[in-house]
């Protein structure tokens, strides 16, 4: 990937901004906890590792996807006390599936700003109201004339997506189902995790098929889950710890609506809000520079469509690097070690759990037997979503 | 404020109550169910509308812009790209490309279909290149479909087009 360098001040901020807390519940199909029980616990989580309290603070930023699986409008302001978000300024952000990373993003402009010194980030998901199953809340992402008449199923996307990736670099199932098996392994060691099992190539090839080329196996699941993180100006980060970790760069981009217009064997969006981050973050060849990764992995391709637009692979690479085990959590770009979507669940805004606190306590040496072999200095997360056109980029590290 | 992170492995606790689909059918937990009817009708506006009275005549519809050099389909009323309003209008060719393509064994709500539908993205004659629609693949075996392969449109009876998407029935493999 070829990142501008820029000199100068392309970006004016007003400070730094750190994250010092982060905090998520388990990933579960179906919870019995309201989202305003399960914003609050992962809230507690996160302000109890940070040692602050709720009166520290200033503004909050809440991330929740569509109002149609809880079957509830407005759900920024049902969730508001739940939240935090009572008598300080509060916003929801919404990108569909990026809100993950958007959220913290969010954040960071609140506190880069200089308009708060403490803000939390707390993002929620409650698919199971949609009941049986949210799939059938999904199907109003669909266009109304052009596109529900002919009965998709949301996964359809995703199915032409990952056919056309594969035609255009010659890539075998055999090599995307290596993505699933890793990440529901690395699952195995995520208190979170509501699908953490040890698989093979073969379990994912022979799953029920769902929309070809995409099987059973090769999905994450819905699931209920919150997701906390604190982030701060540099003097209060100063007075809780001696080792924040920094938010160096963030990005977003969305590609056109008209998807069946685009080539989709490449992740643009992604790519653009990459390039973003990295000039923000002064990364310029980000193979090297990246030492541990959080892409976007609802499906298992998608792991490899990202690495692609994040610039962690080239076009088509991927997949050989995934097969040489250097995504692995002992390789030498270790890729998803929360177990990602894929192992620990899709709660869609509260996977900012396995993404954005994931890389944050992993730069913090505090992912315990998640903790990646290598040593660690600058991460990336990503998500991605809407009608698969957003990407959300935010770069990490543990060096100021 | 209160000082001090805790030398911790994070998440150091999982919290939340899982629920299993039984625990709601045999009514183990306390909940409330309910079935909003909410009714719309969508306009289809300018552009959609003239592409859509096109497919009652049989014609696929398509525009340009002169400054990109683009002709795109589905029509739109200004070019997203250029941010300018579109140059004309083009009558477009009913055969196409596939340009990728999925076999569903699920209808909408993921339940299972009795015979699976081959869907895909089909690039449509006399548009640039790339520019397609979504739409249904017939008259083939799933087996048989490839990315490439040159299909044509089947269309409803000329009394059974109501101007809508599925005035197109499906497209079939162009023969020869």
């Amino acid at each position: 990937m070829e990142v501008e360098k820029i000199s100068g001040l392309k970006f004016h901020k007003k400070q730094d901004v750190a994250i010092v807390g982060a905090g998520m519940t388990t990933f579960k199909r179906r919870l019995n906890e309201t989202g305003r029980e399960l914003s609050y616990l992962a809230i507690k989580q996160a302000l109890e590792e940070a040692g602050i309290t709720i009166d520290d603070v200033e503004m909050v930023v809440m991330g929740s996807a569509p109002d149609t699986f809880d079957g509830l409008h407005m759900k920024s302001e049902y969730l508001l006390d739940g939240s935090g978000g009572s008598d300080r300024p509060y916003m929801r952000v919404f990108v569909g599936g990026g809100t993950g990373v958007f959220a913290p993003i969010a954040g960071y402009w609140h506190v880069a700003s200089g308009l708060a010194d403490v803000c939390l980030v707390i993002t929620e998901e409650k698919m199971s109201s949609s009941y049986p199953h949210p799939q059938s809340a999904f199907k109003y992402i669909w266009d109304p004339i052009l596109d529900r008449p002919l009965s998709p199923n949301l996964i359809w996307i995703f199915a032409l997506e990952m056919r056309r990736y594969m035609h255009v670099h010659n890539i075998k199932h055999e090599d995307i189902a290596l993505v699933s098996v890793k990440n529901k392994a690395n699952a195995l060691d995520h208190p979170c995790a509501q699908v953490a099992e040890k698989i093979t190539v073969e379990d994912v090839l022979n799953s029920e098929p769902m929309a070809l080329p995409v099987r059973r196996l090769d999905v994450s699941p819905p699931s209920d889950g919150a997701a906390a993180l604190i982030m701060v100006a540099p003097h209060i980060a100063r007075q809780l710890t001696d080792n924040p970790v920094w938010v160096t760069g963030v990005g977003w981009a969305l590609d056109t609506t008209w998807w069946t217009n685009r080539d989709l064997y490449f992740p643009r969006y992604v790519a653009e809000a990459a390039k973003m981050a990295y000039r923000m973050a002064h990364i310029t060849d980000p193979r090297k520079e990246i030492d541990v990764a959080e892409p976007y992995d609802p499906f298992d391709y998608k792991e490899l469509h990202h690495m692609e637009g994040l610039g962690l692979a080239k076009k088509g690479e991927a997949p050989i690097l995934t097969r040489e085990g250097v995504t692995q959590r002992d390789g030498d770009l270790p890729t998803c070690p929360s177990g990602g979507l894929l192992g620990v669940g899709n709660p869609i805004a509260a996977t900012m759990g396995v993404k954005a606190c994931e890389i944050y306590w992993q730069l913090a040496y505090r992912a315990g037997k998640r903790q990646v072999a290598k040593e660690v200095t600058t991460g990336v997360c990503q998500a991605w979503g809407d009608l698969m056109q957003v990407g959300t980029v935010m770069v990490m590290s543990n060096k100021r | 404020m209160a000082v001090g992170k805790k030398d911790i492995e994070c998440p150091p606790y999982a919290e939340g109550t899982p629920l299993s689909d039984e625990d709601i059918k045999e009514g183990k937990v306390t909940y409330v169910e309910d079935h909003p009817d909410i009714r719309y009708s969508w306009t289809a506006g300018q552009a959609i509308s003239k592409f859509l009275n096109g497919l009652k005549e049989g014609k696929i519809l398509g525009v340009k812009c002169n400054k990109c050099g683009r002709v795109m389909v589905p029509p739109r009323m200004f070019c997203e790209l250029c941010y300018k309003p579109i140059d004309g209008w083009v009558e477009l060719k009913d055969t196409g490309t596939v340009e990728t393509f999925s076999i569903s064994y699920i209808d909408p709500d993921a339940k299972p279909l009795p015979e699976p539908v081959i869907v895909a993205v089909i690039s449509i004659d006399g548009a640039s290149p790339h520019m397609g629609i979504m739409h249904i693949l017939d008259e083939v075996k799933p087996e048989d479909v490839y990315i490439g392969m040159k299909v044509k449109a089947v269309w409803k009876g000329e009394e059974e087009r109501e101007g809508a998407i599925t005035d197109i029935k499906y497209w079939k493999p162009v023969e020869g």
